[in-house]
């Protein structure tokens, strides 16, 4: 075909918008092979997908006026919320923080974009339990941003001083003849695995019997159990709705603020303990934004103030020493030895987990 | 007769031309039917990208595979999520549902016609002013309506409390079954007050008079007379709470407890806990097919009986 100049000039354009957005689309697929990033470096504004109510209210506006850049803010308020939405790809966000598994789930599904710890320098701020977690090895994808256990709520102004048991939801002769019900987490692994740690098992277990004796358990509760809520259960505990709920430390701490007669128990039996932790999506339209918000979070002033708003502890060496010493002694905030040694973190049981779901679902529903 | 006009002409115009054999009038008609055609272009371009694309989504995903991540896998296709539509724990919620649905239903009936009746006796004024206050409160959002039905049937809420105060003992409202079919009540009366109100306004007051006079008691009046006329606002008021009912979500989710999963939520949970998403597709597409020959079958026992 004959192109007069002009007409030739359209087409070397519209080449070259094809080979940008063709070189756009290998980087996306390439993304561990991405340009690398300074520390500090920006490269944009930054889209952040976290929790509802995650980060204490100073931090947003002192990351955009260190670095002049905008932070869009959108929330989630489970796991699997988050995995909906960007396990297509194309969400368009650049950090997320998942919990420990869902970390699992995202690096196995090649959604999660391999982190330039270079370009992150605050690492070495992290306690040393948190540099190699089992749901991601090295922090290679991911870096702790708090922890925290799931424990029980109770009304203790109205039941008195009560064994931290999980008797307390599974036992016909304690839960059964409470004043009042109980509230369980929506959470196939949380619900299953407090009912594995009351039989004495394995909260990772993969034997098909122990699962289905865990899953009847759960099915008997059913009687006194109010909800399986994971998004209202403190405030259900606090108007009185349910005497004793199943959920994270953190937000029953958080509810428990200047009120008397309420307190969060580890059970004794065991107990889960989890970390969410922040992490950059595989196609971050801002990656280097993304590594220098991490860096950011990692500081020790920063680490420390996210712990004295929300109470759940910081896996940030370096923000110990500038933590509250309240907050620090408080043991339903930083579980005492003693604690730590019954906690257990929730792992991969691979090709099980689907029977984990549908047997809870099974009981549940 | 020949399928084209000569050549020539624009398709546009040639289509308009009068074919070879034909009346004027037919040709006409024609037009008149391109012409209808065109207007429905926009509502058949609005169902097409809202309703039947994403509808053909879910049917796909129905058949793909659920990975071992939760990750949907398009390929290898199978019906083994629609295998699974038989269980029994499948059967029992949406039994349950059908349950529920069939309970609000009548309950929105029961208060519904005597409701509607009334008001078609009040002078046209008074009826204007009912109308607005029944629809008033769809100008406010269901889920902070269903939040403020959360508050009031709370244990420290008004609700238990008088019931306290009155010296009733403790009332536990919340997470039960009684919530959820008020909360479905509440929010679906509406929708069996409208059609009910419309067919019995139309209703001839003086036929129900020369039953009377020909010695009808009122029931018998009422029984073989204004029952049988008010019949077609029965079904589609009864339709338009049964449906949405059935599949209702945010009630039953927010108002019920441990033993009172609907449909609804059983769908959600597949696509969130359980990141079942064929599973859940499979579930979606019966509950519809189930609700649309349901629909169809009822419209055609009360067309018969009509």
């Amino acid at each position: 075909m004959r192109t007069t100049p002009k007409h030739r000039g359209r087409t070397v354009a519209v080449l070259a918008v094809t080979a940008l957005i063709a070189a756009a689309c290998a980087g996306g697929d390439d993304a561990g092979g991405a340009a690398t990033c300074e520390p500090g470096q920006v490269d944009g504004d930054l889209l952040l997908y976290n929790w509802t109510d995650y980060v204490d209210p100073e931090l947003v506006p002192a990351f955009e006026a260190e670095y002049g850049i905008e932070v869009v803010e959108d929330f989630y308020t489970s796991n699997e919320e988050l995995l909906a939405r960007v396990s297509a790809g194309g969400a368009g966000y650049d950090v997320v923080v998942p919990s420990d598994y869902a970390v699992r789930i995202m690096v196995e599904e090649g959604s999660l974009l391999e982190l330039q710890q270079d370009a992150i320098p605050n690492l070495a701020n992290l306690r040393d339990d948190f540099t190699d977690p089992a749901y991601d090895p090295g922090n290679a994808h991911s870096v702790p941003f708090l922890w925290g256990t799931t424990g029980l709520g109770v009304n203790v102004g109205l039941l008195g001083d009560v064994e931290p048991s999980w008797a307390l939801v599974f036992d016909p002769e304690v839960a059964g003849t409470l004043p009042g019900r109980v509230s369980l987490l929506d959470d196939p692994r949380e619900v299953l695995g407090a009912a594995l740690h009351y039989l004495g098992l394995d909260p990772n277990t993969t034997d098909e019997s122990e699962l289905q004796q865990a899953a009847d358990l759960v099915a008997q509760a059913r009687e006194w159990t109010a909800a399986y809520d994971s998004g209202t259960y403190q405030d259900n505990l606090v108007s009185g709705e349910v005497v004793v709920a199943h959920g994270y430390s953190g937000n029953f701490l958080e509810a428990f603020d200047g009120l008397e007669g309420f307190a969060y128990l580890v059970p004794e039996e065991g107990a889960t303990v989890w970390t969410d932790a922040m992490a950059i999506l595989a196609d971050a339209p801002h990656p280097c934004t993304a590594h220098t918000f991490i860096d950011f979070v990692l500081r020790a002033e920063r680490g420390a103030a996210l712990t004295e708003y929300i109470y759940y502890p910081s896996p940030n060496a370096a923000a110990e020493a500038l933590i509250d010493t309240e907050i620090l002694e408080d043991p339903a905030v930083y579980p005492s030895a003693a604690t730590q040694a019954r906690l257990r973190f929730l792992q991969d049981t691979g090709d099980f987990e689907t029977r984990y779901t549908d047997l809870f679902l099974q009981a549940t529903s | 007769m020949r399928a084209t006009a000569p050549g020539g002409a624009p398709a546009a115009l040639r289509s308009d031309l009068p074919r070879d054999g034909e009346s004027p009038e037919r040709a006409a008609a024609r037009l008149a039917a391109r012409r209808g055609a065109l207007i429905a272009l926009p509502p058949i371009a609005t169902m097409t990208l809202l309703f039947v694309i994403p509808l053909a989504i879910v049917a796909v995903y129905s058949f793909a595979t659920r990975g071992r991540t939760g990750r949907t896998v398009l390929g290898d296709w199978n019906i083994a999520a629609y295998a699974r539509l038989g269980e029994p724990l499948v059967l029992e919620v949406v039994g349950r549902s059908l349950g529920y649905a069939v309970l609000t239903t009548a309950i929105c009936l029961v208060i519904g016609y005597p409701f509607a009746y009334w008001l078609t006796t009040r002078p046209m004024r008074v009826r204007a002013v009912m109308i607005v206050l029944v629809m008033l409160p769809f100008w406010s959002n269901l889920l902070v309506r269903t939040y403020a039905w959360r508050v009031l049937l709370a244990s420290d809420g008004p609700i238990p409390a008088a019931f306290a105060a009155l010296g009733l003992g403790e009332l536990r409202l919340l997470f039960t079954p009684f919530a959820v079919v008020l909360g479905l009540v509440y929010g679906y009366l509406p929708f069996m007050v409208l059609p009910l109100y419309a067919a019995l306004e139309r209703l001839d007051l003086r036929l129900v008079e020369a039953a009377r006079d020909l010695g009808a008691s009122g029931w018998e009046a009422f029984r073989h007379v204004t029952w049988p006329l008010s019949r077609p606002g029965v079904v589609a008021g009864s339709v338009l709470v049964m449906v949405p009912t059935f599949g209702a979500y945010v009630t039953p989710e927010l108002l019920g407890g441990s033993r009172t999963t609907l449909v609804g939520s059983f769908v959600v949970r597949q696509f969130l806990s359980a990141r079942d998403w064929p599973f859940g597709s499979a579930l979606s597409m019966a509950i519809l097919l189930l609700m649309l020959v349901a629909t169809v079958v009822y419209f055609r026992l009360q067309e018969d009986r009509a």
